[in-house]
C-alpha cells in the first residue's frame, strides 16, 4: 500500500482527464511525470477508478516502452539505438555506461538510485549521432571516453 | 436473394455478418484459431484467409459479404500461406505433443496435420516461462500459447472478469494476469471458459485423475462417485456416440468396471437443493428480506459476486450446491458402516465444471470442519480415465445407479441448463402438480438460449418476478441494473457459463458444431422421460430426510455463515 498522498495525486490527475477508459494513457503519462515511474499499486487503482481491468491497464502500460514500473534514478540517461546512432557505434556508448555504473540490460538503475540507463529507438537527433540524453539534456557525438567523463562530472557534483 | 460464389458453389446470403459464416454454410470447414461466433472478431490468426478472383487475399472472418463476390478458399497460394503460419507458430511452441495434456484434442496439432506441416525449419529461441499451477481449477502454460487471444476475449467479453490480458509487445508478447501475478491472486473465478476456447494446452484443466486412481487402489477407502446432470449428455461425445445422447447408464457401468464402490446421481442432491432453496425463497418472500434471492449452485458465480459485488452476497442463497449438499448426506449415510468396517468414504464428484474443484475447498461448504467432497474430476478427466482402462464405452450395456440415491425428479435433471434451477423451484412451489402447471412453467419465458430471460409467475396470491442469466457478463449487467434501481426481481438464477453447465469448463473440447442444441435437447429429454417431474414426488427424498437430515438441515445442507 502506498502513502495516501499518491492516491490523492492520482485522484487529482484522474479528475483532470475524466473517468473514461480513453483517459488511461494521459493519466499514466501524468503519473509518470510526477513520480518518474508508475507505482504498480497506482496503476491498479487507476484501472479500478476508470472502470477497466487491472490486466487491461497492465497490457497498455507494457505495450509502450516509455512506461516504467520501476522507480528511476535521479539521473535518467537515454541512449539512442536508432539506425543512425547504431551505425555510428551507439552500442559502445551503452556498453561503457553499463561498465561505469555496473548495470546491464536486466538491471537499469544503480542501487544508490542515482542513475538509470535506458535505450530508446530514436531521439530525433540523427545528425548528432551517436546521441544520449541525461535528464533531457542532449549530449551529441558521444564517445565512450566522453561517457566516462560525463559520469565522473555528475558524481563529483553529487559528492 | 443475393448470392456470392465460394469455390464455384453459389451460396445465398442471408444476413451473415462475415464471409467466414458463408463459407461454413457452404459446407467448407475453413480453419481458424481466433474466431468464435460469440466473441468479437479479432482477425489475428490469419488461418481463414481466402483469395478473390483477382488474387487478392484477405481474412474471411473480418470481411463483410458482398453480392456477386467470387472467392476461393483453397488455392495453392492459400495452402502455402496457411502452412507457413503453422510452421511459424510451431517454431515458437513447445512440441512435446506426446506428453501434452491436450494430445489428441489440440487444434494446433490437428491443423498442423491438416495443412501438412511435416518439418519446422526455424529454431525455437523463446525463453521458457514458468507454468502457473496456482489455481485449483486451471493450469496456465505460457509456453504453449499461440496468442490467438480467445481466452482474453472470453474472460472479459463473456465473463466480465478480465483476469488475463495481453502484455508486452512484439516477440515478447504474452498473455498474463496484471504484473505477471499468479492466477490465484487475480479475480479469476475458475469457470474454465478460457480453457474451453484455448486451441492448445496453454490453458488447460487442472487434472486430479491420479488422486482418484489412488483412492480406488486403497482397500481402506469406500470410493463413491456422484455424477452431475450435465455430464451424461457430454461424455458420449468422445466415444462417437450421437451429440447430446444421455449416456448415464453406460457411465455408471464404466465406473463400476473401473472399481468405484458406489455410483450415485447428483440429481438426488439437486432435489435436496430444490427443497431447501424453495423453502428459503418462500421464507424470504414472506419476510421481504434480502430479495432478490440469488441462486448459489454455481461456484463461479458465487466467487464472482464476492469479488465484484460484495454488497450482494447476502442475497445469495445460503444453500450449498447440489454436489455439496449431497456429499455430507452420503458421508452421514455411511458413517456407521465405515466405523464398523474400518473404512473411509471417499467421494469423487464427476462434474462438467472446473470451478467445483475450488468449491470443495471452501470452509463454508464443510461440515463441522470436514471436507465432504474429496475430489472433483471433470467430464474430460472421466473420459480420459475410461480410455486409460480401455473400456469400449460405446458398447457398454447401461446400468442404473445404486440405491438409495438413484432416483431423482426431472426437475433435478434440468439443473444442468440455464433456467433449470428456476423451473425446478417453480414446480416445487406450485400448489398444483398437474401437466398444465408443467407446461405453464415451461413456457413462462425461463427456457431458451437468450443471455437474459425474465418471467412473472403467479404463486398462490402473489406474482413473483424472476430473472435468469447465464454468462457472467449478463450477470454483471443485471446486477448493475438492480443496483441502479432499473430492475426489480424476487428470484435471480445465475450460471457463470453460457447455456449453463452443459457448456461448462470441464466438458469435452473441442466441442464441434451443433453441440449446444444437442446437449440442451438431451437434458430436456431426461426430464421429459422422468416419471417423477416434481421434486416433492421423489419418494427417496422423504425417506432420506426422515432418516438422516431432519433437524440437521443447516449443518448438512447450508453454507456456514
Amino acid at each position: 500500500m502506498l502513502d495516501k498522498s499518491y492516491y490523492d495525486k492520482a485522484d487529482e490527475i484522474i479528475k483532470e482527464h475524466g473517468k473514461g477508459k480513453e483517459s488511461l494513457i494521459p493519466i499514466m503519462q501524468d503519473i509518470q511525470t510526477e513520480y518518474r515511474y508508475i507505482p504498480p499499486e497506482l496503476l491498479s487503482y487507476v484501472a479500478k477508478c476508470i472502470g477497466i481491468t487491472e490486466a487491461k491497464a497492465y497490457s497498455v502500460a507494457t505495450f509502450y516502452e516509455n512506461f516504467s514500473f520501476d522507480s528511476k534514478g535521479k539521473y535518467v540517461i537515454k541512449v539512442c539505438d536508432g539506425t543512425a546512432c547504431h551505425v555510428r557505434k551507439g552500442t559502445l556508448i551503452l556498453e561503457r555506461l553499463y561498465k561505469e555504473l555496473g548495470l546491464s540490460d536486466k538491471k537499469h538503475t544503480t542501487d544508490d538510485m542515482m542513475f538509470t540507463v535506458e535505450t530508446v529507438s530514436c531521439l530525433g537527433a540523427c545528425g548528432l549521432a551517436p546521441v544520449m540524453t541525461v535528464n533531457d539534456e542532449v549530449h551529441p557525438a558521444m564517445t565512450p571516453d566522453k561517457v566516462s567523463e560525463t559520469i565522473k562530472k555528475i558524481r563529483e557534483e553529487e559528492a | 436473394m443475393d448470392y456470392m460464389t465460394i469455390d464455384g458453389i453459389k451460396v445465398p446470403m442471408e444476413g451473415e455478418k462475415n464471409i467466414l459464416s458463408l463459407i461454413r454454410k457452404a459446407g467448407i470447414d475453413i480453419p481458424t484459431f481466433c474466431y468464435h461466433s460469440d466473441l468479437s472478431i479479432y482477425g489475428a490468426c490469419r488461418m481463414c484467409m481466402v483469395e478473390d478472383d483477382k488474387g487478392k487475399m484477405f481474412a474471411s472472418c473480418s470481411e463483410q459479404p458482398r453480392a456477386g463476390m467470387v472467392i476461393h478458399t483453397n488455392t495453392k497460394k492459400l495452402q502455402q500461406y496457411r502452412k507457413l503460419i503453422i510452421e511459424l507458430l510451431l517454431s515458437a511452441h513447445c512440441r512435446d505433443c506426446t506428453t501434452c495434456t491436450k494430445n489428441g484434442m489440440c487444434e494446433l496439432q490437428s491443423l498442423a496435420y491438416r495443412v501438412g506441416v511435416h518439418a519446422v525449419r526455424f529454431l525455437n529461441k523463446k525463453e521458457e516461462l514458468p507454468i502457473d499451477m496456482s489455481s485449483k481449477c486451471i493450469v496456465r502454460d505460457p509456453n504453449k500459447c499461440i496468442l490467438c487471444g480467445d481466452c482474453v476475449r472470453t474472460c472479459s467479453e463473456n465473463q466480465a472478469v478480465g483476469a488475463i490480458d495481453f502484455a508486452y509487445r512484439g516477440s515478447k508478447m504474452q498473455i498474463t494476469p496484471a504484473f505477471d501475478k499468479q492466477l490465484c491472486d487475480t479475480d479469476c473465478v475458475g469457470c474454465g471458459q478460457c480453457a474451453v476456447v484455448c486451441p492448445t494446452a496453454a490453458i488447460s484443466i487442472r487434472t486430479n485423475v491420479t488422486e482418484v486412481w489412488d483412492a480406488i487402489e486403497d482397500p481402506k477407502k469406500r470410493v463413491v462417485a456422484q455424477i452431475a446432470p450435465a455430464v451424461r449428455v457430454a461424455v458420449g461425445d468422445k466415444f462417437n456416440l450421437p451429440k447430446g445422447e444421455n449416456t448415464m447408464g453406460k457411465l455408471v457401468k464404466a465406473l463400476r468396471i473401473m472399481g468405484f464402490d458406489e455410483v450415485y446421481d447428483t440429481n438426488f442432491g439437486a432435489d435436496l437443493t430444490v427443497m431447501e432453496e424453495s423453502r428459503e425463497f418462500a421464507k424470504r418472500l414472506e419476510s421481504g428480506e434480502n430479495l432478490p434471492l440469488f441462486t448459489s449452485c454455481c461456484p463461479g458465480w458465487v466467487k464472482f459476486c464476492e469479488n465484484r459485488y460484495p454488497e450482494f452476497t447476502k442475497n445469495i442463497s445460503t444453500c450449498r450446491s447440489p454436489m455439496s449438499m449431497f456429499s455430507p448426506v452420503i458421508k452421514e449415510y455411511f458413517a456407521k458402516r465405515d466405523k464398523e468396517e474400518g473404512k473411509e468414504t471417499y467421494i469423487v464428484a464427476i462434474m462438467p465444471c472446473t470451478a467445483k474443484k475450488a468449491e470443495i475447498l471452501r470452509p463454508d461448504n464443510h461440515t463441522n470442519g470436514r471436507q465432504d467432497t474429496d475430489i472433483v474430476i471433470t467430464t474430460q478427466e472421466i473420459i480420459r480415465m475410461i480410455k486409460q482402462v480401455g473400456i469400449k464405452f460405446e458398447n457398454l450395456t447401461s446400468e442404473a445407479c445404486d440405491m438409495p440415491f438413484s432416483m431423482a425428479s426431472g426437475g433435478a435433471s434440468i439443473f444442468g441448463i440455464t433456467g433449470g434451477v428456476t423451473e425446478a423451484v417453480l414446480r416445487y412451489l406450485s400448489p398444483d402438480k398437474d401437466h398444465t402447471t408443467l407446461e405453464n412453467i415451461r413456457y413462462s419465458g425461463i427456457r431458451g438460449k437468450e443471455g437474459f430471460k425474465h418471467a412473472e409467475v403467479t404463486l398462490g396470491d402473489r406474482t413473483v418476478r424472476i430473472a435468469v442469466v447465464h454468462g457472467l457478463r449478463n450477470a454483471s449487467n443485471l446486477l448493475e441494473d438492480i443496483k441502479a434501481g432499473r430492475a426489480q426481481y424476487d428470484f435471480v438464477e445465475v450460471m457463470a457459463c453460457r447455456r449453463g453447465c452443459i457448456l461448462g469448463g470441464g466438458q469435452p473440447v473441442p466441442m464441434g458444431p451443433n453441440t449446444r442444441t444437442a446437449r440442451m435437447d438431451g437434458i430436456y429429454q431426461v426430464d421429459q422421460l422422468s416419471s417423477i417431474r416434481y421434486t416433492d414426488e421423489n419418494p427417496l427424498i422423504d425417506r432420506i430426510w426422515e432418516d438422516l437430515i431432519k433437524g440437521r438441515e443447516h449443518e448438512l445442507l447450508h453454507r456456514s455463515m
